[in-house]
């Protein structure tokens, strides 16, 4: 009801000017890789072979519609039933698709073939973000929508890349062959970049891998391409390709950001500190079921404000949290987030609205809780 | 069947609502089901609206995402089960016993029933937007394990489907069952008209399918409820199980929603060309063959999920192979108005239309079939537009020439034939506008079920709204015209067109409650069954020349 209330308040929205920036875009994206590439030929091929049918098949057809007019005089011809012209049109048909069939073949087989990688990513899709795991390099990040929810609320101005921007990008070097293990932790997801010609499913409880191998440097955006629920629209994808000592300084970078982090883990926080830090975690986290404002969605996703668990023992919210209710949309985060960042997003949620408990929770009563 | 009644003085109707809750005639059953498509039509089409009202512009202005995706989930629902099949079981029960001189269909009452069961799941569908949480959000393909996480309304429904299952699979019998024993003496099988042809290949598929999508929702609805893992990866099941299950039915569904438009295009073109179908043997084969294809290519749907490279290889291959039967049609269409003697009534434009724009959408599945092009294109707008492609300009196209073409033997009088026209190029036009961009859209990478999108896309959807909303406004055209044709009009003949061949155009115009109770009233209509090759059909009433336009 809530959802049509809104509807009826922002229908006069409709008529406002939208934003200017558009590209009236009509073919697949510049290619940039091969496979890409392969691709953009294929589709360019099969279209021109489906325009010259089409304006021979309408023209004969265009043609007797208006010569063939009873109003032009054109008294009906009873024929029917040729086995020479119903032969050819069963054959020549059949001959075109063969000619279509072969360059089609070869980029499957380049496609499925995932052998020999210079480096492996594993990405998993969550309710709605993705999580680069790179296998050789023991780094892992989670990757967000960066968009701010005025700008999607139509409350500020929409920027260059709304909707396709993220706070962490995977970052590949450029030329390499990357091979990409896709799973999921809740729902179906699917992985695209056009640009890269890669669409893969990743699909919960399995692995399935596709490759690709960026021709160029510069930063590929794509989007979740499987119907994941709520905020199917709000997971995109970055790929940003460095060169090869970009990479290398990007990489060490990430190393060294994760080993302040794994030693602030056994600090202790105050409140203020654990809820500033808890806010932007519930930010990128929860707000997307619970909303911002901690009512949820009635029917649908839970209140955190005012909840039995926000306001009940400690231990209960936290394994909550650390473990995910199953056969619900409330994920487990404790695969996802560090000690620190589950410590502090449940002291905010325990201080934030209405819910004052005055607690503050610490990292070592998260990894306590760990199983 | 009394064979002292007449069929004019055969039994009336009782009077009052009644007359509709108990009817077992098959016209009644059959006006039922045409109007409980419109129905259906006119509240799936309102939330086609919404959407398209909500793609308006970039950022969300008028639904927020979850109710975005319980409108595009029950849109496909209602659309696929309340309108298209509906709509065209309405056509069977009406025509196929007038096109082959029978006195009803072979179960009358069961007819009832099958009617009947569909506002009740239609109620399900409709009602499940007031539950907690609102109605079914997952997509009309109910993948789990999105469709798993869903509340109430996802087990209302499984229900649903499996009545709409249960009602289809009844209505399938039926038409079989009548089409095989109750053919007029004389009629032998290659005799049929086309539009019967169609049907019954339709209802073998109905037969095979629907069982295996009420298997694939019981699956789901043990999932859901009694701790069973048939898609859960952690109890040893597989999400893309349901997948495979699923497109095993939903392929052949996609032939049950185009096969009875071919009939019915078949029917029209003849007519309005003044000439038999070029082809009608080689109709009947294509015919056959596209449905037995139709179960060897469901995993086209599935190009991204990662099957193996050999799997990839067959489905596409034998994907492409449809394209083969489907131009044999497109072929024996064009040839049929070649050298005809063409005259352009509403039923006609919408028949013509339907073989230009289906065709497009026929092209754009070829597309689709060549995997790796699939690849970046599924999932995207381009399939969007290709589905719109073959349901709308094809199967409700061809429903609306259906429509145009029997009203007057449905209900007496000639349609406002202004009005007509004005639905029909209203309906062509702003539905290319509404579809063609979508095209553009998928290739440079919108997918589809999003409320908001970059704004690189926001041209394309601004356009594609404004089609939308003139191509909505247009169908209330229908209505008007629908409604005073059944008020009045110019009295319509016995054989309204004048190229019109078959059974029907024999019996009064409108057609009596009560038609062919005697086995050899259909049989003068046939003697003699065929007029003289190459001359003109003549216009005669009363005196038929052969039932099946396809017969020279």
């Amino acid at each position: 009801m809530k959802a049509f209330r809104t509807l009826w308040a922002s229908a006069g929205l409709l008529w406002l000017p939208g934003p200017a920036l558009s590209a009236w875009q009509l073919n697949l994206p510049v290619p940039r890789s091969e496979i890409a590439r392969q691709i953009h030929d294929l589709h360019t091929l099969i279209l021109w072979v489906c325009v010259g049918i089409f304006v021979v098949v309408f023209g004969v057809m265009f043609y007797a519609l208006w010569r063939h007019r009873k109003a032009a005089g054109h008294a009906a011809r009873h024929f029917h039933e040729n086995t020479a012209v119903e032969v050819a049109w069963t054959a020549i048909p059949f001959l075109i698709l063969v000619g279509m069939a072969w360059p089609a073949t070869r980029t499957i087989l380049a496609q499925k073939d995932t052998s020999d990688p210079d480096l492996t990513v594993k990405v998993t899709g969550y309710q709605w973000k993705w999580e680069y795991d790179y296998l050789q390099e023991g780094v892992k990040y989670l990757s967000v929508l960066a968009t701010p929810r005025e700008q999607i609320e139509n409350r500020a101005a929409k920027g260059e890349h709304y909707l396709l921007e993220v706070d962490e990008p995977l970052v590949v070097p450029v030329g390499r062959k990357v091979r990409v293990l896709l799973t999921a932790n809740d729902v179906i997801h699917a992985w695209w970049v056009p640009a890269l010609g890669v669409k893969q499913d990743a699909i919960p409880g399995f692995i399935r891998d596709t490759w690709f191998r960026a021709a160029a440097v510069g930063t590929y955006r794509g989007q979740c391409a499987e119907l994941c629920g709520r905020d199917h629209a709000f997971m995109p994808i970055v790929v940003e390709v460095k060169s090869e000592a970009d990479y290398r300084a990007w990489l060490a970078d990430r190393k060294a950001k994760l080993a302040a982090a794994a030693a602030e883990a056994g600090k202790a926080f105050g409140l203020d500190e654990l809820k500033a830090r808890g806010e932007k975690v519930y930010a990128a986290n929860c707000a997307a079921c619970h909303q911002p404002d901690g009512k949820g969605i009635p029917g649908v996703f839970p209140a955190v404000d005012g909840s039995k668990v926000a306001l009940g023992p400690r231990q209960g919210h936290i394994e909550v949290v650390l473990h995910g209710r199953p056969g619900t949309a409330m994920a487990a985060f404790g695969p996802q987030l560090s000690d620190v960042d589950l410590a502090a997003v449940v002291t905010y949620q325990r201080n934030a609205w209405g819910n004052r408990t005055g607690e503050a929770v610490q990292p070592a009563e998260v990894r306590a809780l760990r199983k | 069947m009394q064979a002292t009644h007449a069929p004019e003085h055969g039994h009336g109707p009782p009077g009052g609502l009644m007359r509709w809750v108990t009817t077992t005639n098959h016209k009644d059953i059959g006006t039922l089901y045409l109007w409980f498509a419109g129905v259906m039509f006119f509240v799936a089409g309102s939330m086609a609206m919404l959407i398209r009202a909500e793609l308006f512009q970039p950022g969300l202005q008028l639904v927020q995402p979850e109710v975005f995706n319980q409108l595009t989930t029950l849109h496909g629902l209602i659309m696929i089960f309340g309108v298209i099949m509906p709509a065209f079981t309405g056509f069977a029960n009406w025509q196929v016993p007038l096109m082959i001189g029978a006195p009803d269909m072979a179960f009358p009452r069961m007819n009832n029933w099958s009617f009947w069961l569909l506002p009740v799941a239609a109620a399900f569908l409709v009602g499940s937007t007031l539950l907690p949480g609102g109605a079914v959000a997952g997509g009309w393909t109910m993948y789990p394990p999105l469709f798993i996480q869903g509340g109430i309304s996802y087990d209302l429904t499984i229900f649903a489907v499996h009545i709409m299952g249960a009602s289809s699979i009844m209505g399938a019998i039926n038409i079989i069952t009548t089409i095989l024993n109750m053919r007029a003496p004389g009629m032998g099988m290659m005799k049929l008209p086309l539009f019967v042809w169609t049907w019954l290949i339709t209802a073998f598929l109905l037969i095979a399918v629907m069982p295996v999508l009420a298997g694939a929702v019981t699956m789901l609805l043990t999932d859901r409820n009694f701790g069973t893992h048939f898609f859960d990866a952690a109890g040893g099941g597989d999400p893309v199980l349901f997948q495979h299950v699923f497109w095993f039915f939903g392929h052949p569904e996609v032939y049950i929603l185009i096969l009875p438009a071919f009939g019915i295009i078949s029917t029209i073109l003849p007519t309005f060309a003044r000439k038999p179908l070029f082809g009608y043997a080689s109709m009947v084969y294509a015919t056959a063959s596209i449905a037995i294809l139709s179960f060897l290519v469901w995993a086209h749907h599935m190009f991204t999920v990662g099957l193996p490279a050999g799997a990839q290889l067959f489905f596409m291959y034998a994907t492409m192979l449809i394209a083969v039967p489907t131009g044999v049609k497109v072929f024996n269409w064009v040839a049929t108005l070649w050298r005809g003697s063409m005259t352009f009534e509403t039923p006609m434009l919408f028949a013509v239309a339907f073989v230009c724009l289906f065709t497009i959408g026929g092209f754009s599945g070829l597309v689709l079939a060549m995997a790796p092009v699939d690849i970046q294109l599924h999932d995207t707008y381009y399939v969007v537009a290709h589905f719109h492609y073959v349901l709308v300009s094809g199967a409700l196209f061809s429903i609306y020439a259906g429509v145009y073409y029997w009203l007057p033997k449905w209900t007496g009088h000639m349609y406002d034939e202004r009005l007509g026209r004005w639905h029909f190029w209203l309906s062509a036009i702003s539905f290319n506008v509404l579809f063609f961009p979508q095209h553009f859209l998928g290739l440079a990478g919108m997918p589809r079920r999003i409320p908001d999108y970059a704004l690189q896309f926001a041209d394309f959807n601004r356009i594609s709204s404004i089609g939308g909303f003139v191509f909505g406004a247009s169908q209330i055209l229908l209505l008007i015209v629908i409604v005073k044709c059944i008020r009045g009009g110019a009295r319509a003949e016995a054989r309204a067109w004048e190229g019109a061949q078959g059974l029907e155009w024999t019996v009064p115009s409108p057609a009596p409650y009560h038609t062919f109770l005697e086995p050899d009233v259909a049989e003068r209509h046939l003697s003699p069954p065929l007029p003289q090759a190459g001359g003109p059909p003549s216009g005669d009433e009363g005196r038929g020349e052969g039932y099946a336009p396809e017969l020279r």
